[in-house]
Order: structure tokens, then sequence, then C-alpha cells
């Protein structure tokens, strides 16, 4: 028996909790039947769309919209920014227009004059030295002394440039939302968005900002499908306000998604980091000092902080600067484990580069300093290195820096790990048990495609002995009891969380209807493979339906939620990777032979979709290590690439074998339920950064990798 | 999208005449997979598009040993791909072909549509012009050229031609065959693409109102033909620089070649210099290294496209050994 | 600038005399060929009488797709994908990058693949279309919708149906492929989440289930 009322079954008595499940909505998925927001379609809908500003910072000066309010099938034009607004962006919001097709709004939109005063801009900021007074150092951090250790005239003293690239979302999905403001003051949002039960109100305080009078309670958000993430969909943001008014203006549903240039251009980026690092060490490869000057840009909003040093946080003797630079880009939005995946290549990178000035194996050296490391994931760095080595055949493919066999084509490998926290976050559930023995399951969460439904199904049918088919997961509407929002690895700790205990909850009140039947207390019954039955005693049970009967007319609720009682989850995981590359030292092409990712995360509820998240992130990895970045030009202030056609996603071909172990057991099981979407996404790029110079023998400084910057690399010295 | 309107004529005949003789009023739509986008984003806003679609005849691959190859401009990039004659008698085209990563551009595009696309160059499809002007200015040399040409880049254009088949027709003596009002005419595929010297001409010598209907190629039995593209992605992407080659053997010796780089010049470049650097010579290792550098040797890169210099001197090199290789 | 930065500007110069709103007045109107050439394209071109020029307005469009016939009003700019899913309300081709790269919205015109974005819906008269809802649904999977759950090749989806649509095309061409193959002959649909290695194995599964039955 579990200690503790609520929780997960011992290992042996889990059933389907761990196993390889697919994933419920994996049927409506690949049919093409999964309803998006930008498939909500109802009859009378009308388009919006948003005319954008062309400059990186202008001055409206007037703006003339009476041609289109005038065009046939205009049936509204909302004043976004009215003259006399400062931009900051190209690409931001002037004007909105909801018309009766498609090709209407495209006509409206050219028919509205604006005009501006351009102003001086900053789109670009890795060459710090340009950036003039939109550099804005923050103070300077220090601990131990970091004078002392980098004098010491007996340390090892590696010195790098790294850095990281702005890259956006491109969620496959736009922004946007549908909404439907109907006669009777209610509104109603097909949004798409990572935070169904929280939109209601922002978007309520966001109508009640512009002066439209709405209450919270009034509004209500469905989210069924969303078509990607990643951080970008928090809040409804300014189209999502922009598309309500039009709905009220024009009492009709009007649906608003981004264009592709416009997602790209102002739907969120991650922001850059560039640094130059100088790391201590002893001969016997202790790390003494770390020393870092970075910069970035998040647009003209924060930048982040990564954290350096990441994960061996407990280096001695820091000293740590950074620079934020305020640039015309648009604004940072979360990107998948915000932060991390910078601090990783900073980081990691240095080590590295530390490695190889002692002459260690960099597996070893992080091995030896894995102390500086959280003190609870100690023992998982180190059987988790010890696993992607085993898995990624270190011990044969590894060498010291620089390939050494003939010919152009040069190997390597690299090595990163990282952490997350991923505590599941606050979420409430209903759980439904009806006389038929059907199971509803209701909470305003969401599934991003990470596998929430399939998670939630796992855990109600597994707790009340059913097979998944047996639990109707109802998410992603804001009617439902509240759920948090799907971001920083919460959700699968969450939404198990509250439906574990929810369905434990529920299951005890069918067993209390049913103990009278069997002739037993409650407390002796448990719910197994679809019976009721004394506990070891299939001979005295009810099947679940003949249970349910039992019932009469009354449906059975419980309520979960999370946090609550009994530990089902926790917070920080670990995970190590290595990536194997090949260079072309004649063309500068990286072409990635295997990725390798030994990850925990805790209890995994389904091993299919928990694969995925790591598989997935493995793939975003090698898209921003190669090849993706916002290209932004210096002389007009736009994004070059605003498409997918230079906005280049890896392919189906680009991106090598991929190897996935998650870390189960003894040691990773008893800690619960923890998030797992951050993690995988972080040791990519470090990993692959370190790859190419164990490759080629001389370091590529910055992400993405591109046959120009490894030619350049290996004009200065190297295997060429 | 701007409105046009849209004919979709029976016979060539009236597909000339619906055309107009100024650029911009009409387009032709074929494949549609380069107008379409292009009129989305305003590149080009043609009162009428005159759709090829039912001229059937403008669809076939015919080969015979004494005419050589007839490519119908309407041909479908599959179609190319599927003819046993091609892959038999002209590899090179294959391997031009393979570097078009999609299933659907190769079942949508044709092939007179790949020779006649609009150049990538993302100040172009930004909307500066074909030869990105901004404030009478030309953006590309002091902006982000990495992509751009680094031959024949004097100016006014700085684009490079985007297709993937020209190359390789060229090197095969290929000529195309245009329909206008007056009648038919025939241009060297060589000299069939022209640089612009203002941003309203175009880079093909083709008039509004003719239609390229065929391209034909003569029969080279014997020579040995290759293509090799450096490229950032195998998906879909385009090239970084490409090399097509074709030498005539004779026994071990190269007795006359062609070789004309892709991707890095406003139209398919001749590189005289890399044939100069094989003719009479034997295929190895170092001729065709000799020949890749040769071919680059007068490279004139931008401020961040050097890079380009040394790509398109690896793909002469491995290009000429991959010909040497295969058969023809 | 010009051209696209300033398409929400500026009108276009209007030529011959033909404003901007005349020319979208007249839009609304459907106005049978001849008589707008004269107006949309200057003195030169003539065409024979015979030759049919519709639009720029509504001209009636007849579709098949996934068997049934659709007769539909549509200006000649609305692209299939637009017609699929505004006008017949079949959704699962997707609009992601609208611009013929990333195959989400991938139809069969006549069983060869499309990019439905890049595609005129006027063009696709007289061809046969299948759409994803034509070849399977989700009580009755096709083998590569089947795969794809199997091997969890699937997200967010959004690329799914696309994906699913080019791998059954492909799947046609190459009963037999082999890895290599399968990741050259996908080069033309993209996913954002990373669902590749699952659609690698999905493909190279449904060319084993497809062997010698017939498929969608």
């Amino acid at each position: 028996m579990p200690k503790c009322k609520y929780d997960w079954p011992e290992a042996g008595d889990r059933g389907l909790i761990g196993e390889s499940i697919d994933r419920v909505d994996g049927a409506v998925k690949s049919s093409g039947r999964a309803r998006y927001s930008y498939d909500v379609h109802p009859s009378g809908m009308l388009y919006a769309r948003m005319l954008t500003c062309p400059y990186a910072h202008a001055k409206i000066t007037s703006m003339d919209t009476s041609a289109a309010e005038k065009l046939p099938g205009v049936k509204a034009v909302l004043v976004i920014q009215p003259v006399g607004s400062e931009i900051q962006w190209a690409g931001d919001e002037i004007v909105a227009v909801a018309t009766t097709s498609e090709a209407a709004a495209d006509d409206a939109l050219r028919l509205i004059k604006v005009e501006y005063d351009q102003l001086p801009f900053l789109v670009n900021e890795e060459d710090l030295s340009k950036a003039g007074d939109r550099a804005k150092p923050s103070a300077e951090q220090k601990s131990g002394d970091p004078d002392t250790a980098f004098k010491d005239p007996d340390a090892v003293i590696s010195e790098g440039y790294y850095g990281a690239q702005v890259i956006t979302h491109c969620c496959l999905e736009t922004h946007g939302s549908m909404a439907d403001w109907r006669p009777d003051g209610k509104l109603k949002t097909w949004s798409s968005t990572q935070s169904v039960s929280d939109l209601p109100g922002q978007i309520g305080e966001g109508l009640r900002l512009q002066k439209v009078d709405i209450q919270n309670s009034d509004i209500e958000t469905v989210c069924q499908y969303i078509g990607g993430g990643f951080g970008s969909k928090f809040s409804p943001d300014r189209w999502g306000i922009v598309v309500a008014q039009l709905s009220k203006q024009t009492g009709k549903p009007v649906r608003l998604m981004l264009e592709r240039d416009q997602d790209l251009e102002v739907a969120g980026a991650r922001p850059s980091y560039y640094g130059k690092v100088r790391v201590a060490g002893k001969k016997d490869g202790t790390i003494t000092g770390w020393d870092s000057d970075t910069w970035g840009t998040g647009g003209m909003g924060p930048s982040g902080n990564p954290p350096v040093p990441y994960v061996l946080e407990g280096i001695p003797n820091q000293l740590k600067k950074h620079t934020r630079v305020n640039t015309n880009i648009g604004p940072s939005r979360a990107w998948r484990a915000p932060n991390h995946p910078q601090a990783a290549i900073l980081t990691m990178c240095a080590l590295d580069d530390l490695a190889d000035k002692l002459g260690m194996d960099p597996i070893e050296l992080l091995k030896k300093n894995i102390d500086f490391a959280p003190e609870i994931l100690r023992q998982a760095y180190v059987e988790e290195l010890d696993k992607a080595a085993e898995l990624a055949e270190w011990k044969k493919y590894w060498h010291p820096r620089g390939d050494k066999t003939p010919g152009h084509l040069k190997r390597g490998l690299g090595v990163s790990i990282h952490t997350w926290g991923g505590r599941g976050h606050a979420s409430t559930c209903l759980i439904a048990i009806h006389p038929d023995g059907s199971v509803d399951v209701k909470l305003g969460s969401q599934d991003l495609g990470t596998g929430t439904r399939t998670v939630i199904a796992i855990t109600v049918a597994q707790t009340l002995g059913l097979p998944v088919d047996g639990v109707n997961v109802m998410i992603g509407d804001s009617a439902y009891p509240k759920s948090g929002a799907s971001g920083g690895s919460t959700t699968v700790g969450g939404v198990s969380g509250s439906t574990r205990r929810g369905a434990i909850d529920a299951r005890d009140q069918l067993f209390a209807v049913v103990a009278p039947a069997l002739g037993v207390e409650p407390t002796q019954l448990e719910s197994v493979n679809g019976r009721i039955q004394v506990t070891g005693d299939p001979s005295k049970s009810l099947s679940w339906k003949q249970a349910c009967a039992k019932l009469g007319v009354k449906t059975i609720e419980a309520q979960g939620k999370n946090p609550g009682q009994c530990k089902l989850g926790d917070s920080g995981v670990g995970g190590a990777q290595i990536a194997d590359v090949t260079v072309d030292t004649e063309t500068g092409l990286v072409k990635i032979n295997r990725m390798v990712a030994a990850q925990d995360c805790g209890l995994i509820i389904d091993m299919k979709t928990a694969e995925s998240q790591v598989y997935g992130a493995l793939t975003m990895g090698v898209t921003y290590s190669l090849f993706e970045e916002k290209v932004m030009d210096d002389q007009t202030g736009i994004m070059l690439n605003p498409n997918m056609e230079f906005y280049k996603l890896a392919g189906i071909g680009d991106i090598g074998e991929l190897v996935v172990h998650m870390m189960t057991g003894p040691g990773y099981d008893e800690r619960g339920v923890i998030g797992l979407g951050e993690p995988p996404v972080i040791s990519p790029g470090a990993a692959i950064c370190n790859a190419v110079t164990n490759a080629i023998g001389v370091r590529v400084p910055t992400i993405p990798i591109t046959p120009e910057k490894v030619l350049a690399a290996l004009a200065k010295g190297g295997m060429a | 999208m701007q409105a046009f309107e849209y004919a979709a004529p029976k016979t060539l005949h009236e597909a000339v005449g619906l055309l107009g003789s100024s650029w911009g009023e009409t387009e032709i739509l074929a494949g549609g997979t380069d107008l379409v986008s292009a009129m989305k984003d305003q590149i080009t806003t043609p009162k009428r598009v005159v759709s090829l679609k039912h001229l059937a005849e403008l669809r076939r691959v015919e080969f015979s040993p004494s005419s050589g190859l007839r490519i119908g401009a309407l041909a479908t990039i599959h179609e190319l791909l599927d003819s046993k004659e091609v892959q038999e008698n002209y590899p090179g085209l294959i391997q031009a072909a393979d570097g078009i990563r999609s299933e659907q551009l190769r079942a949508m595009g044709t092939v007179g549509g790949e020779l006649l696309q609009r150049p990538r160059c993302w100040y172009y499809r930004s909307g500066f012009g074909l030869l990105a002007e901004y404030k009478g200015k030309p953006l590309v040399p002091d902006g982000d050229n990495r992509y751009h040409a680094i031959f024949g880049n004097s100016g006014p254009a700085y684009f490079v031609s985007p297709s993937s088949l020209a190359p390789m027709l060229i090197c095969l003596q290929a000529k195309a065959r245009l329909h206008g009002p007056s009648g038919s005419r025939e241009v060297e595929l060589s000299k069939f693409f022209v640089t612009p010297t203002s941003a309203n001409e175009r880079e093909h010598d083709i008039k509004p109102n003719e239609i390229l209907t065929e391209i034909v190629v003569p029969h080279h039995p014997g020579v040995h033909m290759a293509v090799y593209e450096v490229r950032q992605k195998e998906a879909l992407d385009w090239p970084l620089a490409a090399a097509a080659v074709a030498l005539h053997m004779s026994g071990n010796s190269v007795s006359k070649s062609a070789v004309v780089l892709g991707h890095v010049a406003p139209v398919p470049w001749p590189s005289p210099e890399a044939e100069e650097a094989l003719n009479g010579k034997e295929v190895s290792e170092e001729t065709a290294e000799a020949a890749g550098k040769a071919a680059a040797s007068k490279a004139t890169p931008l401020s961040k496209n050097g890079y380009k210099v040394q790509l398109t001197s690896v793909a002469v090199k491995r290009a000429v050994l991959a010909a040497a290789k295969g058969g023809a | 600038m010009r051209g696209k930065r300033d398409k929400h500007r500026r009108p276009p110069a209007a030529k011959g005399g033909v404003t901007r709103r005349d020319f979208l007045r007249g839009a609304g109107v459907t106005v049978s060929g001849g008589l707008l050439v004269g107006t949309q394209v200057g003195k030169a071109a003539q065409a024979p009488a015979s030759s049919a020029v519709a639009g720029p307005g509504a001209v009636p469009v007849t579709l098949h797709v996934n068997g049934k016939v659709h007769r539909l009003q549509l200006e000649p700019r609305v692209t299939l994908l637009e017609a699929l899913r505004n006008e017949l309300d079949l959704t699962g081709a997707k609009k992601v990058c609208d611009r013929g790269v990333c195959g989400s919205c991938t139809v069969f015109v006549d069983r060869r693949p499309a990019y439905a974005c890049d595609l005129l819906a006027i063009e696709a008269e007289g061809h046969q279309i299948t759409t994803i809802e034509g070849i399977g649904s989700k009580d009755k999977l096709s083998p590569v919708m089947h795969a794809f759950v199997e091997h969890d090749a699937q997200q967010c989806g959004f690329c799914t149906p696309g994906f699913v649509m080019a791998c059954t095309a492909f799947l046609e061409r190459n009963p037999n492929p082999t890895l290599e193959e399968v990741e050259k002959g996908l080069g033309g649909n993209l996913c954002r989440c990373g669902t590749y290695a699952g659609i690698r194995l999905a493909v190279l599964d449904a060319a084993k289930a497809m062997k010698g039955g017939s498929h969608a």
C-alpha cells in the first residue's frame, strides 16, 4: 500500500503508467480532422488583417483610412496606433480591418495611407561597439576572489568568445484567434493559446484598457488544438484584443490570424547572448574561477539573464558583467527553456575549451567538477554522462581536438549537460463517473502537442483500473476548472497531480457505493482490469459497468487539485547530450551523424510522448544550431527573412540519427512527475558546437554554424 | 494579392494574343510555384494572368538520337526525371533536377517555369525592386549579401540566377524556343539569360508577349556530365553554389569541356577558365582541383559572401570528378 | 520602398486612367471577358474573341474535390487553399508559409502532390482534387495515418495532414523506399515540433503495410 493516499503506485504495480502508449488524439490529428483556431469558421465570419509599419523606428505623422472604409466588403476599420505614436519595430500593428473575404482585406490594407517620420534605429547587436547608448550595462556581479584565481601562476586559463543568435518561434499555426461577441454581451474566443484558463481575464483586462466594457466572467476561451507555441502564446496579445473589438463593432464573428511575415517579425524571438569568457582551472581539472563579459538583445525589452556558469553554478570566484542592448527587432518572448540554451552554449563551450587546454576528456572534466552542480542532480549527471557516452560510442569516436584522419571529412563529438525545474503548476479538475460507466475529466488545460490529453487519460485510467479509451478527456476550454498555462514544463506535473487526486477521490466514492454489494468495507476494494474487486480476490468482483450501474441516476463527481496532499511531483531535472558530427572542411558544411540524449524527468507517465518530446527537442536543437536566424538589415531595419524559405528550419534529411534514453527506475521514479518540455532543447547547441570544434580543431564561436563561419574559422587554423 | 483577370487560352496563338507588350501588364502562369507567391508579395502585380494549362502540346519530353531532346516548356520536373531517355542520355540533367527537393514542386513546377523563375534576392522579395534599391542607392553592396553574386556583380544587378537546370542545359548547348506575335525564334540558352540593367528589365531574353515553348538539347553521345550543388540543407533549399560540367573525353583526357556555374552570378556563369584548365588534361584530383581554382579565380566577392568563392571552387572540382567517374 | 513593403501603405499607381478604386468596384461584378480587355490590359493585347477572359471579379469555378462537385463563385486570385478552407470548410490543409515551401497545404491534383497555396483555384478546374479528408478519417485511418499514430510522428499536428499527404504521394512513386530516399523525397515539408524521427519510421512502416493491398 502506498504511504500516502494519492501516491503513485509502487514499481511493479504501475500498469499503464510509464508504458509506451499512443497519444489519444493521434487519429484525429493524423486524419486532418483536428480543428485549430485557424480552422474555426462559423457562417458569416469576417476576416481581419492588420496593416503594419514598414520601418524599424518611426513616428506616425498622418493617416487616412477613408478609402478603405468605402471599399465594398469592408465591415470595420480600427486604428490600433494613432497619429503621433512612436513605433519601435518593423511589423508593428497600425490599423486593422474586418472584411467579408481575405482578398477584400488585402485590398483594404492597400488603400490605407499612413505617413511616417523615420527615426534612428539599431537592429544588430553582435558588434557591441556599434551599440552606442543602446548598450545598457548591469552592475557587475562578483563572488569569491576572481582576481586571485586568475592570477594564480599554477592556474590553467582558457579564454574564448561564444554566442547565440536571435531566433524566432516560427509556430506553424500563426498567432491569432477567432472571436465571437454575441448579442447577449458574451464573448467567446477560439484562441491559439498556451493559456486557456488565464486568457479570458487577460482579454477582459485588455478590452477594458481600450474602454470596452466587459466582465471577465462573460468571456470564454476555447483551444482544442494549437499549432505550436514554444513559449510565444501565453498572452492574447494586441491582436487578441483587436479581434474582439472588431467582433463587437461588426456584430459578427471575426478571425484574425497573423500572416507568416508578421508572425516572424513580431510574434516572438529568443534573445541573443554573446560573451567573452575566461575559465581558470587546476591541472587536475578542478575549476577555480569564472569571468564572463556578456551582452545580448531582447528587442526593446529585457534581454534575459542567462544563468552562467550554467549547471556548475557553484564554481568559486566568479566575476560577471552583462549588457543589455536595446534594438528595434521586435519583442522577445519566452522560447522553450528561456535563457538556458544560451547559458549552456557559453558555459559548456568554455568548459570544453578548458578541457582541451588541460588535455582532458570533457566528460571527465564535467564529472570532476560535478560537485559544483546542485546536489540533488549530481548522481543523475554522472549516470547520464555515462549513458550518453555509451550510446554515442564516445570511447570509440571521441578524440583530442582535431580529427587527424586524412581527407576533407572530419568527425567530432561534443558534450553538454543541462538542467530545468519543471514543478507541476496549479491545476484543478473535475472527474465524473456516470452510471453508464463513462468517465469524464474536465480541466481548463491545453495540449500543445506534448501529450497532455494522453497523460491525463493514462493517469485517470490507471487510477480507476480502466483502459485508456475508457476515459473521456475534456480540456481546452476556460469553462472547465482552472488549470495552469502550459509553460516552463509545468503541465505534466500539474495535470497528473490534479487528475490523480481527483480520480482517487472519485474511485473511493464509487467504492463506498459498491462495497455493500460485495459485502466488504470500501477500503478493502481495488479497481483493476476494468473491475472493482476485493483486493487480491478477483472472484469477489463486479465489472466496471455493473459497479457504476449501482449509482442509479447519480453521477459521482470529484474535484482534484494540484498542489495537494502527498508528494506526486518534484522539481529539478538533469540531462546529458552528445552530438556526433561530420564537417566537410572544403565546404564548411556540418552534417549531424547522431544526437544522443540521456534525460531524466522523474516518473514518466507515457514513455511514447515523453520520448517524442526529446526527439523534438533534439530536432529543434539541430535547427537553431545550424540553420535558423532572424536576419535583420542594417540599412532598412527590416527582417530580411520573414518567410519559411530563408528562415531555415531543418528538414527531414537534416537531423541525423536521434537516440533517446529516458532515465527511469530507482533514483528517478520515486521523485514523482517532473516536466520535460524544456530541458532536452537546452544542450544541442553546446553539444553541436563542441562536436564541430572536436572535428576541425578550431572553434566556430557562434551559432548558427554556417558554412561561412566554418570556413572562416578554418582559415584561422584547424584541420583544413 | 491584387486582383487580376484570368485567361486560359486553348492555343498558343491565342495565348500570345492575350499577352501585353510591356512588362507588368500580364504574366504567364504555368506551374505557379513562383508566380503565385510573387503576386502575393506584390513583386509583380499583373492586370491579367494568362494560364498555359490547356496547351498540352507544350508538355512533351521527346528524344531521338538524331535531333536530340526536346523538352516542352510545360513538362514538369517529375516528367523530366521520369523520362527513361533523359535518364540514359542526360544523367547530368537528372542530377540538376534532383536539386529541387520537393515532390510538390517537382509535380507542379515546369521546366519552362524553372528557367524563368525570378531571383530569390531577399531585398527584391521584400519589395525593393529587382535591383534592390533604397533611397536611390543599391542595398546589396553594403547590405546582407551572404547569398548574392560573386561574379558579374559590378552592378546594378547583384542577385543570383536561381535556376537549377540552366547550368547543365547550357553545358549541353541547349536552345530555347520562343513563340511571339511574329512567330517563333530560337535562342542559345547561354544567351537567353541576361543581366538586367534597369529594374524594369527581366533576366531573360524574352519579350512580354513571347512564350517559352520548348528547350532543345542536342544529343551528346559519350559526353560525361555531372552537377554538384553545395547546399546547406538536404531538404528544399537554394544551393549556395553549384557547378555543371560536361566533358568530351578522348581516351583518358578531356578533349573539350563545358563548365557552367549556378547560384553565383545574375546569370548561369560559364567558366572558360575552368574549361581551359581541363582541356587536354587527364582528369585527376589535381586537374579537378585546378579547374575549381581556375573557376573561382576571377570572382569578385561582396562584403559577406567571400565564402562562396571557396564553395564554387569545390563545386567545380567535385562536379568534374563526378562527371569523369559517371558515364554519359 | 516599393512592392511588398508598401503594400499596406500606398495605393498602386493607376494606369490608363483606371483608378484602383474603379478597378475594385468593378471587381464586385462578374463581367465576361472581352469587355475588360481594353481596360485592364493596354493597347497591345488583342485577345481573339474566342478567348474567354475571366474576372477580375468573381467567376464560376467548378471544383472536383474528394469525388464531389462544387460550383463556386471565386475571384481568379483565390488560391485553391483558400477555396478549400474558406468555401468548402475542408481545413485539413493548413495555411502555414503560404509561399510553397513548407508543405502543410499539400493536396493531390490528379493524384500528384501539390502545394494548394501556390495553385489558383481556377487553375484546378478540370482536375480531381483530393484533400486529406478524402483519403481517410479518424475512424478509418489510411495506412500512412495509422503509421503516424503508431510512431508518434506528430506533436502539435499542424504540419501532420500535409506530411501525411506528401508521404502518401511519395509512397505511390516509391513503394519500396530506403531511408535515404525517404529523407530526400520528403524535403518539401517542414515540421517545427521536430517529428521527423517518427515520420521516417512511419513512412517505412506504411510502405510495408501498403504492400499488396489497396491504399488511400
